[in-house]
């Protein structure tokens, strides 16, 4: 059974995020990058499915710019098997980056994809969605537990208010919630190794993907600064401020 | 400009994300209809019935619709688009799991969690876990949104049924994907997304038998409870207690932040709170920056007190 992951370069979650003053987006250059956390989480998930023998091979997958094979390198020093590099410079909706997957999907086949929940730059959660609706596969989204048997997938879902539990026939594809696993540090030796395991490149012309803008981010801007607030002397004080002026409690 | 407003709705009871939908989805369309599907929803058919905007309340209830799956529900919504420019869902975790799922079976580019509606095409939507406001313009000539339900106002609801209910016979049937249960977290304090007030409790509490009184605090308030990422990962709370950019992302009318000292990754969860009080004994604590109101002190000593003067 093979299981793709697809994993985003973004920034750092630990950077403080600027964005440029021309409002054409946040400030990427000389600032340091992370594979997505949620993607993380998704190719511990497809590690630890190949220990458990269920799973035979892990394909990490990337979109983007050459620079990508970064974090394709450091998904196969986590313990992927061999990464795939889709090189586009072309800014990518969700959609676009469905349909991609899919493309890729119709050409070498998967029995289970797994994804993050959402990647933390743009935070559309779309992807996964469209792609199994593309695929007409089932979704689970969201996953904080993941059981395979015989060919199906029962996943634990996170909802507001509680766990929903759905069962799906494989092929599936799953978006990770944090939940779901705690991501393992990838040892010097095997970041050795991943060096030299197989690392493929398309392009979307080699796998027949056009794609048409259905979007365009007009400007990026900084939401209002926050008012500093005041220090107060004592928890009576502080009560009567919320009762009385605030009126939030 | 014709919208229809996916309802939310859980155990006959319209969810409370559903209102402010309506109120942005009337921004955008003059003529408003909502749809609500389900195993058995009429009674939430009849509550949204009472939503002065709309027009028409479409009722899917089938066996089939049993535990929403998105598969089953998708499909359904994808027939009814033709009659729409619009189609709104709550970006709540019902919605973020459905519209993206629609939007790929119309070919459309969905827009997430809109905070602003600037005009019939153009959207705000926050990104970096609300550090930058984007607004985007959607070209596609059906628009798939979903949003943001703190950043709109209720509905307003008339005492007696203003929208014609209307049932659908749709039946649809995936047999790949099936509904095994829902188990509900225990429903004695508020959901931390949607809850008015939210207390959360950081690193400084040192155990997890410390994080009680959190609870006891919570539990004066009526607030649901909220943690940083430090402190889940110090084992004092579970996962999905945590407050920030890569945990829940809440803006409560109040939240009361106890002995966080404000990462970044935590401000971006909480900081479009209305008002925030940190408690912290270390002054120059960053969670300050974003505080309406400060204590600096010991929580162990400032907690109890406050405890004891919402009592009385």
């Amino acid at each position: 059974m093979k299981c793709l992951v697809s994993v985003k370069r973004v920034i750092d979650p630990y950077v403080n995020v600027r964005f440029k003053a021309d409002g054409s987006g946040a400030e990427t250059q000389n600032v340091k990058m992370a594979m997505n956390p949620f993607d993380e989480i998704a190719i511990e998930e497809g590690i630890r499915l190949k220990e458990q023998g269920i799973i035979s091979e892990v394909v990490a997958i990337s979109i983007g710019e050459s620079v990508c094979q970064e974090t394709l390198r450091h998904a196969l020093a986590l313990g992927a098997d061999k990464a795939i590099l889709v090189e586009t410079g072309n800014k990518l909706e969700p959609l676009h980056v469905a349909k991609i997957l899919k493309a890729v999907i119709d050409k070498e086949t998967f029995d289970l994809v797994i994804m993050g929940k959402q990647a933390i730059d743009d935070d559309n959660n779309q992807c996964g969605q469209m792609l199994a609706a593309l695929l007409d596969w089932p979704q689970a989204t969201f996953a904080s537990k993941i059981e395979i048997n015989a060919n199906k997938a029962q996943v634990s879902r996170e909802v507001d208010g509680g766990i929903d539990i759905i069962e799906c026939d494989l092929p599936a594809v799953i978006t990770t919630d944090l939940r779901l696993n705690e991501p393992r540090y990838a040892t010097l030796p095997n970041i050795m190794k991943a060096k030299s395991k197989p690392l493929d490149t398309f392009t979307l012309d080699s796998l027949g993907v056009t794609l048409r803008d259905h979007v365009k981010v007009l400007s990026v801007d900084e939401p209002p600064v926050r008012e500093s607030g005041i220090i107060v002397e004592s928890v009576a004080e502080l009560v009567s401020s919320l009762k009385d002026k605030e009126g939030v409690i | 400009m014709q919208g229809l407003i996916i309802a939310e709705h859980h155990e006959q009871q319209l969810a409370p994300v559903t209102a402010p939908t309506v109120s942005a989805a009337a921004t955008c369309c003059d003529t408003l209809d909502i749809l609500v599907i389900g195993e058995a929803c009429q009674e939430a058919a009849n509550s949204a019935a009472l939503f002065t905007d709309l027009r028409q309340v479409l009722v899917a209830e089938n066996s089939c619709f049993k535990g929403n799956l998105a598969e089953n529900s998708a499909t359904l919504i994808a027939q009814l688009a033709n009659d729409y420019d619009y189609i709104f869902a709550p970006a709540s975790t019902f919605g973020k799991n459905l519209l993206p799922r629609v939007a790929a079976l119309l070919d459309v580019q969905a827009i997430s969690d809109i905070v602003a509606v600037k005009s019939h095409d153009t959207f705000v939507r926050p990104i970096y876990a609300g550090n930058g406001l984007a607004t985007v313009q959607s070209f596609d000539d059906k628009k798939v949104i979903t949003v943001r339900p703190t950043a709109f106002a209720k509905a307003a609801c008339a005492d007696t049924p203003t929208a014609d209910i209307k049932p659908l016979t749709t039946s649809i049937e995936s047999t790949k994907s099936r509904h095994v249960g829902l188990e509900l977290s225990p429903a004695d304090r508020p959901e931390l997304t949607s809850a008015e007030v939210i207390v959360s409790g950081g690193r400084a509490l040192g155990s997890a038998e410390n994080f009680k009184l959190i609870e006891q605090l919570a539990d004066t308030l009526g607030a649901a409870i909220g943690a940083s990422r430090a402190a889940v990962d110090a084992g004092f709370v579970p996962n999905d207690y945590q407050v920030g950019q890569t945990g829940k992302i809440v803006a409560p009318k109040l939240y009361i932040a106890v002995g966080i000292s404000g990462a970044i990754q935590h401000l971006a969860g909480m900081k479009d709170s209305k008002v925030i009080v940190a408690i912290n004994k270390d002054p120059e604590a960053p969670i300050f920056q974003v505080a309406n109101y400060g204590i600096v002190g010991d929580l162990f000593t400032v907690v109890p007190e406050l405890i004891s003067a919402l009592s009385r």
